[in-house]
């Protein structure tokens, strides 16, 4: 079937079969390499990308749902050349190490940071609950998390 | 990673629609709702429909609202909705409860109350919620809608009364003004089944409990609740040691089988432990509940 | 955080030398632009995917796999059978239905005649999509003959249990190492069990003896194992993208069993998703996919399933450990003696020093001054998969550090001493380094008392023991753990140490271009580590060339010099000590040139970071950038020197290096669930000297996590059906940022004197010591109750059994 969704803001179509799931469409169809899988079960959140501003697991969701959708992926968080917060605050804090739960972290932390400006180390424990890493312990990522929440972006700063 | 097996698509533009594409493909169908139970029986092959009816696209079958004495929750709402209701949570703050404590929050984000239910998991803590608050289930089919009791929906693990054709759209629940409930779980970790739920929602008039509804989840309780415990609470006051022996009813009453999360002794020791918690909590919240209310 | 002397800041922000430092790597990685191997899609590449057997020991009467290849869309299914019928021209067997284990054994990569655990590789289906081969998979009928299974290491050696290894010719499930041996024994047995003997006899004596079990857990990396190999039927090139920890090792192991030319082989080690251990060993997946390029003559992709990974590779652990120690009755430790029974699955693929058929188990004497210790290991087959040496155990270290950590706390308990007290009375002083320790370990340095100082003050241990005491009064269950470890890390030398005769020596190569950049070259492959930049820093601290005007390469095979690879926690103390050695011999011929240069002798020079200077005349001199462009030069330079800076050189280290730490546990336990909770994680470190301290702290913080996941949820059990109970992140629990505390940590720095820069390696120490912190802090929680001790893992439901006095057996489901 003919499948159509935004990703990054940019229209994509392609013929797939029915059952294809969404994290194999955006990577294998439209080339979208940095949303990652870990498991087959919903539990470690490597693959997690947004549906029109929200955070889902996309191994669990098939590309036919999706369609119609605005997708979100680590690759479009970065906007004229300059990395978001979240991205920089991940460096700054030494917030991964093998950078493959990475892509789906960044997303839930720039989510939780677009509801939630000035989380809580407990708030962002929460949030962060589903996503498995095995590298860092977390404690890294908090406090990445709470990095970008103290220097969100410049254009951001006047809002 | 793993794969579901081949299987057609097409998207319902309402609930009609739903049915009547149930109807065309009798039982080789299923539902897609949030897909957090079935995408991932699909992907083991343990589950292998012909066809899925999205009905994702159904507002109908979204929302949360007041409708007259009764709290309604529409079958997509998400259980991240369900976990901020401001609704939910005045009335009853044991959605709140067990809503923290269901899956994680992305999948909560994805994952539906339908869903959940229609799964039928018998670890599934909403079910042990609508027992204890004693909800009704509207099941709609080509003939009209029909409700269930909430301690009638399920007919064992992973089975319910929603037959093939039909579509789970609400939950409704009564309002209990002066309630107080609460949801215990033990989990291995955060995000698991629980080893063992327990919820309750209580009334307390005169000094007494006036109503008691008990829901308890993955010990194989008779319709995840313990009506001989709710019984003998009912009309007695809120003393520990009352309580104590509520829980340990209701614990009696369940039946758990070991696995992994633990054994059976330990199960129905939790069943206990559990029960006394959420009730002694509930009961805590109806007298405050109702104290201010006095006050006012 | 870190004491370390003044450096210069380069141009770029970063520090010429040691310090904390951004990672390099991080730039593609918060991108999305990492390069995972499914990450890697060449032209015309195929997919496929393994049926596995569902029976943990069955006989295979029959497959057909005629349905599966009539479906449109698949190339070729592979069986033991078709793969018994394809010669290999090598030495390891005359066909390529088995291969050899890094332990000496073979292990199949289809099964031929039986399946001899539950996921064990029978069939592979290559086709064009993933979709495909997953739906060929389904229509592959075997007939099975369902067998009995051993599932129980302690009943495996019982007359009359079934033979697992009859394709060997077994008559019992005894294991056979490279020497002869079916156990392996270190230290002295008879003065070890004179000294327990004495003890039980003398009435100020005690001896106190305790089971524990580590079970079996599985390293578990975010990405799963797997590989794109493409052969190159024109030139006869074959190219491997793999997840490899040790990409020339598993080159040459591929070169011996598939009987292809070495030179013609080219491993890629891509990004790699995290490895710890899991990526050490080579799977049937990997050979199959090579297998499967030589017979489509396309790429052939292999991805692990999340369920593969855990069911097939690598687990670590099931050690089944009863220990005696003796102790006079005012906490002097006299003696430890353990008796070890080892789970090592259906095939022994042990990734260990040949020489070390336990690993480094043997240094479970510890990190205490004692003179009599002595342990025997009985390997024995099960139906389970093969492994047994991953997760960052440092070569069984991490079981060995658990029984000491846990016999010490049992004895603390039996004395009624304070675990701190105890430990601090037996500790190792500082005078007594190099120590050789009972089984022939010689620790090369450490301050041991006065890391645990440091631990115990910023956990505040004598206001934790007070806050205890109140909350004991009140019901209230809080427990304290202590937890002190030694690692031996870093292996060679290459004469006492090598994996399938390959020594363990590491080779590095830099190359000083004229502007002065530079690129280092390394055997040892990051799984998230951060090589690219520590190792540009090792080269600063030498050389002084700003760290991002050094680029460094890892994981190619035409690209880097051989090595071992990266685990046992031997990067830093290898191939950090290889770096710093390299840049040295960049050193000394920078000092040739610029003699040269400065028309002076080479003696007339000294260095201050970046410069050679005339002695006296600090105004005359060449910076290393400026040599470098003169290396290339017309310069006329003495007679028989070269040109140009660069350099190679191979490190074989004299002996380990011997990082260790202090580490404190504090949980609270509901009694009432058997909830536990971990409240805090102190962690001090002493790995020597830290080349970047945030990424150090960075590998305590992940290690500490795993210590926290093993100690409370961390598992795979079997059922006596041979059912693997671990086989999903359902099932298989790794601990979320809701299970794990803010670590606090600390640090001591007594760099190892035979290190050229004094580091000492940190990469499994916190996974090695966190364990026994967690679980004496549990047990200590509820010693009121008279628990003395619990296997791990400690679910609720074993922690409220435990109460009881009833815990649960861990390596078997449930009852």
């Amino acid at each position: 079937m003919e499948i159509s969704m935004k990703i990054n803001g940019a229209e994509v179509t392609h013929d797939v079969e029915p059952r294809t799931l969404l994290v194999h469409f955006v990577r294998e169809n439209a080339g979208l390499r940095g949303t990652h899988w870990g498991c087959d079960t919903s539990n470690c959140g490597a693959c997690v990308l947004w549906v029109d501003g929200t955070p889902i697991k996309s191994c669990t969701m098939l590309a036919a749902s999706a369609a119609g959708h605005d997708i979100t992926t680590v690759e479009g968080l970065e906007k004229d050349g300059k990395l978001d917060p979240i991205q920089q605050g991940f460096i700054e804090c030494h917030g991964l190490q093998c950078g493959f739960c990475t892509p789906g972290m960044l997303m839930t932390g720039r989510w939780i940071l677009d509801n939630n400006p000035k989380p809580s180390e407990e708030e962002i424990r929460e949030g962060i609950s589903g996503q498995l890493c095995r590298c860092t312990g977390y404690k890294n990522i908090v406090d990445s998390i709470h990095w970008a929440a103290a220097h969100p972006a410049e254009n951001e700063v006047s809002a | 990673m793993q794969t579901p097996a081949p299987v057609d698509y097409v998207r319902a533009t309402s609930v009609a629609d739903a049915l009547s594409l149930l109807q065309q493909h009798g039982d080789e169908a299923r539902l897609l709702a949030g897909g957090h139970s079935l995408l991932p029986m699909m992907k083991l092959r343990l589950a292998r429909p012909e066809i899925l009816v999205d009905i994702n696209d159904l507002d109908e079958l979204r929302g949360i609202r007041v409708d007259g004495n009764e709290i309604v929750i529409g079958a997509m709402v998400t259980h991240a909705e369900i976990l901020n209701s401001p609704i939910l949570f005045e009335h009853y703050p044991i959605f709140r409860e067990a809503e923290k404590v269901i899956a994680d929050p992305i999948v909560r984000n994805k994952g539906t109350m339908g869903g959940s239910m229609c799964q039928a998991d018998p670890a599934e803590d909403l079910s042990a919620v609508g027992a204890a608050l004693r909800g009704t289930v509207v099941i709609q089919n080509a003939e009209g809608r029909r409700t269930v009791p909430m301690r009638e929906f399920h007919e064992g693990p992973y089975e319910t009364k929603v037959a093939d054709g039909e579509i789970l759209v609400e939950v409704r629940y009564p309002i209990l003004p002066g309630s107080g409930s609460a949801y215990e779980k033990v989990e291995r970790r955060s995000g698991d089944w629980a080893v063992c739920a327990a919820g309750a929602c209580v009334t307390i008039s005169g000094g007494v409990f006036s109503s008691v509804g008990i829901g308890i989840g993955a010990v194989n309780a008779e319709h995840f609740t313990a009506t001989g415990a709710e019984a003998f609470l009912v009309g007695k006051e809120p003393t520990a040691e009352n309580i104590a022996t509520a829980a340990q009813m209701a614990a009696d009453s369940c039946d758990p089988s070991a696995d992994q999360r633990g054994p059976a002794d330990y199960k129905k020791h939790l069943a206990m432990e559990l029960t006394k918690r959420a009730l002694t909590r509930a009961a805590a919240a109806a007298v405050a509940v109702h104290l201010t209310k006095n006050g006012a | 955080m870190t004491a370390v002397q003044e450096v210069p800041i380069s141009a770029g922000g970063n520090p010429i030398g040691f310090g904390s430092m951004k990672r390099v790597e991080d730039q593609r990685f918060v991108r999305g632009q990492g390069n995972y191997v499914d990450d890697v899609n060449l032209p015309g590449m195929l997919h496929s995917a393994i049926l596995r057997s569902p029976w943990a020991h069955a006989r295979i009467k029959s497959i057909d796999t005629s349905a599966a290849e009539a479906l449109p869309g698949v190339i070729a299914v592979l069986t033991g059978k078709a793969l018994e019928g394809i010669p290999r021209p090598s030495l390891l067997g005359d066909n390529f239905a088995w291969m050899p284990t890094l332990s000496y054994d073979t292990q199949a990569v289809l099964a031929t005649d039986k399946v001899r655990f539950q996921g064990q590789e029978v069939a592979f289906v290559i086709a064009e999509s993933r979709y495909i081969a997953k739906d060929a998979v389904e229509l592959i009928d075997v007939d099975y003959e369902p067998l009995e299974p051993v599932m129980d290491a302690k009943r495996a050696m019982d007359p009359g249990a079934p033979v697992i290894r009859d394709d060997k010719g077994q008559t019992d499930n005894s294991i056979t190492d490279v020497h002869g041996h079916k156990t392996w024994e270190s230290g002295n047995a008879i003065s070890t069990a004179e000294a327990i003997a004495r003890a039980e006899a003398d009435p100020n004596c005690v001896v106190v003896t305790q089971e524990v079990m580590y079970p079996r857990v599985h390293p578990a990396p975010m990405e799963t194992c797997g590989s794109v190999a493409h052969m190159d039927k024109v030139t006869g090139q074959l190219t491997l993208y793999t997840t490899s920890q040790a990409p020339h090792a598993h080159r040459t192991v591929y070169a011996m069993v598939a009987g292809l030319p070495e030179q013609k082989i080219r491993v890629i080690s891509p990004d790699i998703g995290g490895g710890f251990g899991n990526k050490v060993g080579v799977y049937p997946g990997y050979v199959l996919s090579i297998l499967g390029t030589i017979v489509t003559g396309k790429p052939v992709k292999w991805i692990e399933d999340r369920g593969e990974n855990l069911m097939s590779t690598s687990f670590a652990r099931d050690y089944h450990m009863t220990g005696k120690i003796a102790a006079t009755k005012d906490g002097k430790i006299l003696a430890v003696d353990v008796d070890v029974l080892a789970d090592h699955g259906a095939f022994n693929g042990v990734a260990q020093p040949t020489n070390y058929p336990a690993g480094f188990f043997h240094i479970f004497s510890g990190s205490y001054d004692y003179p009599d210790a002595h342990c025997k290991v009985t390997p024995v087959y099960t139906n389970k998969a093969p492994g047994g040496v991953a997760y960052a155990c440092s070569f069984r270290i991490t079981e060995a550090v658990y029984v000491i950590e846990r016999l010490v706390d049992c004895l603390a308990a039996e004395l009624g001493m304070d675990p701190a007290e105890l430990r601090l009375k037996n500790l190792l002083k500082p005078e007594q380094f190099p120590y050789t320790s009972p089984t022939g370990w010689v620790y090369d340095s450490g301050q041991y008392e006065k890391t645990m100082r440091v631990a115990m003050e910023i956990a505040g241990y004598d206001e934790l023991r007070r806050e205890q005491a109140e909350k004991r009064a009140r019901g209230e269950y809080m427990g304290i753990g202590i937890s002190f470890f030694t690692e031996g890390v870093g292996a060679g030398p290459r004469k006492d140490m090598d994996i399938l005769g390959l020594g363990m020596a590491d080779g590095i190569e830099l190359r000083v271009h004229p502007t002065g950049k530079a690129v280092l070259r390394l055997s040892v492959m990051s799984q998230g580590q951060g090589h690219e930049t520590t190792y540009a820093q090792i080269v600063a601290h030498e050389l002084g060339i700003p760290p991002e005007d050094i680029d460094v390469v890892n994981g190619d095979t035409d690209q880097t010099p051989f090595g071992l690879g990266t685990y046992g926690s031997r990067s830093m103390p290898v191939s950090g000590a290889a770096a710093a050695i390299v840049s040295r011999k960049v050193k000394e011929r920078a000092r040739i040139v610029a003699a040269a240069a400065l028309e002076c002798s080479p003696d007339d020079l000294e260095w201050e970071l970046g410069r050679w200077s005339v002695k006296g005349d600090k105004e005359r001199g060449k910076t290393i950038q400026e040599i470098a462009l003169l290396s290339h030069s017309s310069l006329e330079l003495p007679e028989g020197v070269e040109g140009h800076l660069d350099a190679t050189a191979v490190y074989n280290p004299p002996n380990l290096t011997y990082p260790y730490g202090a580490y404190i546990c504090v949980v609270d336990v509901d009694p009432g669930t058997g909830v536990v909770k971990v409240r805090r994680f102190i962690a001090v470190d002493d790995c020597g000297t830290r080349v970047n301290p945030m990424l150090v702290d960075g590998q305590v913080h992940g290690g500490i996590a795993d210590g926290i996941g093993m100690a409370l949820m961390e598992l795979i059990a079997f059922d006596t059906d041979g059912n693997n109970l671990g086989g999903s992140f359902m099932d298989y629990l790794l601990p979320t940022s809701m299970e794990c505390p803010s670590f606090e940590l600390g640090e001591t720095v007594t760099p190892s004197p035979h290190h050229p820069i004094g580091a000492k390696g940190v990469g499994e120490s916190a996974t090695v010591g966190s364990p026994a912190a967690v679980v004496n802090a549990v047990m200590d929680a509820l010693a009121p109750f008279g628990v003395r001790h619990a296997d791990m893992p400690l679910t609720p439901s074993n922690v409220w059994r435990a109460i009881q006095g009833n815990p649960i057996r861990v390596d078997m489901a449930i009852e």
